[in-house]
């Protein structure tokens, strides 16, 4: 454990989970301002290998590979941070809904996402990608659709079962509204479960989509995510030329990172007062 | 056996209920590749086909009649083993299936033999040791493991084994009459990633399951009576863990099914999963239907055994009241 | 000495804690206790929950469960120091010498296994019998026990016993291996009423048959005196006092002790009925999908700033009265009355004032309140939501409920974590005060809290009657509660109203058959009461 200041004692896990995850975070956002060239010219050799004007060397078309892993950074976090809220947003609003109104629509939305949840989340997409565009805003939509299912089942069962504790059936006995149960009753100790599980699904959205990409069915040239780089880098290596794994490193150093994180959040928000253990 | 009709209607009512929803899973898969907003005829036939030529191709595919009526004909089709024709290269489906199901079937198969015993084994390990650094090197290796990508570890295991020491292919290909000794040098690699990704998630969940067993209050009475370790695992620990235990399997194995598509991809290996991912890239309707819904119905297979054993091991429904 | 049994000097023992945001720390939980028990004696164990007995029982066969350490001290058993013994040892003494027998016997025996099996288990693991002598042993120690069909009982699963069944049949495993010392811990306290005086009467004559020492473990000291040679009392893993039964009963040198003792002495006088505020009219009602009748044909009145106690054990209906009243599970037929109008059978039917009247305070206070609110919004959420009261008039009036509840400042910016058992279900008293209702519903209120908090509770909540005039509808299984507080008494058995009245009319003889049970069932903190009641029992089924 080390002491911050504002932040308390973290362990040196999250500490370094929250370093990179920055690091990342930074890289994406401020992309056109940090990346040395730009993304897609072809301003080198095929293949070059490390050198002072390009960090990282160039990849399988001549292109700076450190300015292209920047602005994949900002394509990767971008599409999963999307997919994510679309996920999240869809599925606890349905699966609270579900949970404290009961009745046929939890019954219909229920048996629907079982049904959903029992073909294997890469199998439908690449089903449903086989006759859609792989455009981005569709790319967000089929992640987040899929996605929600999960979202949904957790978000229904913490409902459920902070539905049927007594401070629940005291504000109904009060009189209370559903909005008032729903946002002041249930919300509030249903956050860190959902809290920890946003980070999950972050990192799900991030292998999934790099996943797709890699496939060839995820984000199109000459944009590219992290995934498309593998793909446009794998010939390489049956000649001995790791550029492939450097995208590949960074999706794996972004999914852990996010995974230390999102458990530290999870141990101080069930230590905060008040706080339930999820 | 006392509660033989109870259980046995029970497994019956859940079997029936996976045949219903593999029967939705179809409808499902088939609505899924109707959302195409452009034309299938089009986009095989190119820009330069006659109208003509594109009415006859539509009418020869069938695409002129409504969907319910191609829903039936093709379920009808898939029931008696007929898969329908590719429309990329016009061959039988059902016969390019067949030898790439085997081939990763055998693959799917190594890897289930090896990651099975070992994910059990590591469970009990990090039971047998919990809290202590065992225990915290095998959770925190699991985890850190699930958050790699398949291809990340592929690639490495190429990097190292293929290329720099040429212990094992790059490319994984089999063919008919291949030895049994290269075919398995040929899968070696491929289903060394394939174990690691489902160990990492399985070796967890048998943790939690092993523990869930070691904490109950039984484990405790056979601890005061005096029996040794080995006697309480074996007697009371291990009738009671196994429900748990095939459950986490078959829901693991389930993960198999989806790790092996990007395995294939990674090995260039001759298999379903390279097959799908061709043809999804062709927009090969047929095969893209076909080879998902055989993924599908595995996945609900496995889940469906991981249902009925769980339904078969509870003491309450062997013996009622 | 020869026939010292178990010989504990000065244990100490301690457990690790680890919050989430700190380092590990270790916490004390026993504090240097010593005590000797003689062969064939019985010691009763007595105390609060967290004083400790539960583990220092288990120390006697040298276990500590869920990572608790014995780190201080030392435990001779048959003159041999175990404290320190290694494994193997303390296996060849453990289900031989001394036997354990947990509180809950239905999550204590292997689901997967029949009873005779689990039974005889290490009778035969330690070599003391063959299998079918040990099976003999067992199916004698069955029917000893009174379990029905003893020859037979063996083949069952324990799911297919019933509780009472369960713990006699975790006795009798306990008692197989002939050991010298059996503890046993808490092993009628998950019983109901009725069923608990026949174990503890089997388990005392089993006791008395085999001569066996045995260290008994409870928090109800009416109980340990029956049972009982010696008592032991302790409190916050410290030995409080210890003597014989009839010293500890009949003159306790202690304050605490005579705490303990003099529980339930709350007097209350029985008020004239009156004109009710609450009439339940012939309710019936049953739960959805379910063909049986949960609620039959009830009838009840309750006066205003009265009291009265609904009494049964579980599935009497007592809870789900409450349910019809407060409106959660409409009645299918009947008329439920209340301040003069006609309450509508369905809770959104009715209007704010009919809902602000009626309040209701719960068993687990820790689930009754919102973890994530402070003291201060829970209290003052009914002022804000029925009186519209915000802001500094609010929170003049949550203080003065505080005061009321006997809290004092400080309080109201606290959240439910931080406070303890009593604190929690005053702050529930004062909620359900906010609305200033003119019934609350007390569902089993003090049934989860140690004696002496509840207690507290029971006093306060008189106090309040008397003050704001307010009436209760008192639900519990605990008949030494409801002569401290009934003005008039409802006996529920399996959804019907079986006895009725005024307080002195419902508890004085001639008593029907279920209530006479149920009367007799309490224990009291007399010597001899359970042989009396054995002998009773045994005359009136040997009369019929």
């Amino acid at each position: 454990m080390i002491a911050i200041p504002g932040l308390g004692r973290i362990p040196v896990g999250a500490l370094i989970g929250l370093f990179f995850t920055s690091l990342f975070l930074f890289a994406a956002v401020f992309a056109p301002w940090i990346a040395p060239y730009p993304g897609s010219q072809i301003i080198g050799g095929v293949w070059e290998p490390r050198s002072a004007a390009h960090w990282l060397g160039t990849d399988n078309l001549g292109r700076d590979l450190l300015s292209r892993m920047i602005y994949g950074a900002r394509i990767t976090v971008f599409i999963a941070a999307a997919a994510t809220a679309l996920a999240f947003s869809l599925g606890a609003i349905l699966g609270f809904a579900a949970a404290v109104v009961g009745g046929w629509f939890d019954t219909i939305m229920s048996r629907f996402v079982d049904l959903l949840m029992s073909i294997p989340t890469l199998i439908f997409g690449l089903v449903v990608l086989s006759v859609l565009p792989s455009t981005i805003p569709v790319l967000i939509m089929v992640m987040g659709l899929l996605d929600s299912t999960r979202v949904y089942r957790l978000s229904r069962a913490v409902a459920a079962d902070i539905n049927v504790m007594d401070f629940v059936e005291a504000a109904k006995l009060r009189g209370e509204g559903r909005r008032w149960i729903i946002f002041r009753e249930i919300l509030p100790n249903a956050l860190s479960p959902l809290v920890s599980e946003l980070g999950l699904r972050f990192i799900y959205a991030v292998l999934f989509l790099s996943a797709l990409s890699f496939l060839g069915l995820g984000v199109q040239p000459p944009d590219s995510d992290w995934g498309g780089m593998v793909r446009e880098n794998k010939e390489g290596i049956v000649f001995g030329i790791a550029a492939a794994l450097i995208p590949a490193g960074a999706i794996a150093a972004l999914a852990i990172s996010v995974n230390l994180v999102a458990d530290w959040i999870l141990t101080r928000t069930t230590s905060l007062k008040g706080g339930r253990g999820g | 056996m006392a509660g033989g009709a109870e259980i046995l209607k029970l497994v019956a009512q859940r079997i029936a209920l996976g045949i219903l929803l593999l029967f939705a899973v179809s409808v499902l898969i088939f609505l899924g590749t109707e959302i195409l907003p452009g034309d299938v005829a089009q986009s095989i036939l190119g820009q330069a086909a006659t109208p003509q030529a594109l009415e006859n191709l539509r009418r020869e595919l069938g695409l002129d009649q409504p969907a319910v009526v191609r829903y039936f004909s093709w379920l009808g089709g898939v029931l008696t083993g007929d898969l329908g024709t590719a429309l990329s290269n016009r061959l039988d489906i059902a016969t390019a299936i067949g030898p790439r199901l085997k081939n990763t079937l055998f693959l799917a198969f190594w890897a289930a033999v090896v990651s099975v015993p070992l994910a059990i084994l590591l469970g009990l390990l990090a039971v047998r040791y919990r809290n202590g650094p065992i225990d915290k090197m095998i959770s925190g290796t699991a985890l850190a493991s699930t958050s790699l990508p398949e291809f990340f570890i592929g690639y490495v295991l190429i990097y190292f084994f293929a290329v720099k020491l040429n212990w094992f292919p790059s490319f994984s290909t089999v063919y008919e009459g291949m030895p049994f000794l290269d075919r398995m040098r040929a899968i070696a690699l491929p289903a060394t990633v394939l174990t690691l990704v489902v160990l990492a998630h399985m070796m967890r969940m048998t943790r939690a399951a092993i523990l869930n067993i070691m904490q109950s209050a039984y484990i405790e009475t056979a601890e005061l009576k005096g029996l040794s370790q080995f006697d309480i695992i074996r007697r009371h620990a291990f009738p009671n863990a196994i429900a748990p235990i095939v459950n986490v399997v078959m829901l693991n194995l389930a993960f198999l099914v989806v790790g092996v598509v990007v395995v294939e991809v990674i090995f260039v290996y001759p298999g379903m999963g390279q097959y799908l991912v061709d043809h999804v890239a062709r927009r090969d309707v047929p095969v893209v239907q076909a080879v998902g819904l055989i993924f599908a119905a595995v996945y609900i297979g496995l889940n469906l055994v991981a249902d009925i054993v769980a339904i078969l091991a509870n003491p309450r429904l062997r013996h009622p009241r | 000495m020869a026939d010292t049994l178990l010989d504990i000097r000065d244990l100490r023992i301690e457990a690790t804690s680890y919050p989430p945001d700190g380092p590990p720390r270790d916490v004390l939980i026993v504090d240097g206790v010593s005590l000797k028990l003689e062969k064939g004696r019985v010691l009763g164990l007595i105390g609060e929950s967290g004083a400790g007995k539960s583990t220092i029982g288990l120390s006697a066969m040298a276990y500590g469960r869920g990572g608790v350490r014995l780190t201080g001290g030392e435990v001779f058993l048959n003159g041999r120091e175990i404290r320190l013994a290694r494994p193997s040892q303390l296996r060849r003494l453990r289900g031989r010498e001394v036997t354990y027998v947990a509180q809950s016997a239905a999550a204590a025996f292997n689901p997967a296994k029949k009873l005779m099996e689990q039974v005889i288990e290490a009778t035969l693991e330690h070599g003391l019998a063959s299998r079918s002598e040990a099976e003999k042993r067992a199916v004698t120690l069955f029917r000893k026990l009174g379990l029905p069909n003893p020859e037979s009982f063996g083949r069952r699963y324990p799911h297919q016993v019933s509780g009472g069944q369960l713990q006699r049949a975790m006795t009798a495993m306990a008692l197989c291996p002939q050991p010298d010392l059996v503890i046993f811990d808490e092993p009628t306290t998950a019983l109901d009423v009725t069923t608990q005086i026949d174990v503890l009467a089997a388990i005392k004559e089993a006791i008395r048959d085999t001569g066996v020492g045995a260290l008994y473990i409870t928090h109800d000291l009416a109980v340990v005196a029956q049972v009982s040679d010696e008592i032991m009392v302790l409190r916050q893993g410290r030995m409080v006092e210890h003597g014989t039964t009839q010293q500890i009963i009949e003159a306790p040198r202690e304050d605490y002790t005579r705490a303990l003792v003099s529980v339930r002495g709350i007097e209350h006088e029985e008020t004239a009925p009156a004109e009710p505020v609450l009439r339940v009219a012939n309710v019936t009602a049953r739960y959805p999908g379910i063909s049986q009748d949960v609620l039959s044909d009830v009838s009840v009145g309750i006066a205003p700033g009265q009291t009265l106690a609904v009494v049964g054990e579980s599935g009497s209906g007592k809870s789900t009265l409450a349910r019809a009243i407060t409106g959660l599970l409409p009645p299918t037929s009947g008329e439920i009355t209340f301040a003069g109008r006609r309450l509508s059978p369905a809770l959104k039917d009715r209007s704010r004032d009919d809902l602000r009247e009626l309040q209701m305070i719960y068993q687990m206070a820790d689930v009754a309140m919102n973890p994530r609110q402070t003291v201060a919004t829970i209290i003052g959420r009914p002022l804000e939501f029925y009186f519209g009261l915000r802001g500094r008039k609010r929170n003049e009036r949550v203080q003065e409920l505080l005061d009321a509840i006997e809290l004092g400042t400080g309080f109201a910016d606290r959240y439910p974590a931080e406070l303890s058992g009593g604190q929690k279900q005053r702050v529930c008293i004062a909620r359900a005060l906010a609305a200033r209702p003119k019934l609350i519903i007390c569902d089993e209120v003090t049934s989860a809290l140690d004696p002496l908090v509840a207690d507290g509770i029971l006093k306060l909540l008189l106090e309040l009657q008397k003050r704001e005039n307010v009436a209760y509808l008192f639900i519990t299984h605990d008949l030494a509660t409801v002569r401290a507080i009934a003005d008039s008494i409802a006996v529920m058995y399996r959804g019907r109203l079986v006895r009725y009245g005024p307080k002195s009319q419902v508890l004085a003889p001639p008593y029907d058959d279920y209530t006479d049970l149920l009367l007799s069932s309490v224990p009291e903190m007399r010597l001899g009461w359970l042989e009396e009641v054995i002998e009773n029992r045994r005359m009136e089924s040997a009369g019929n």
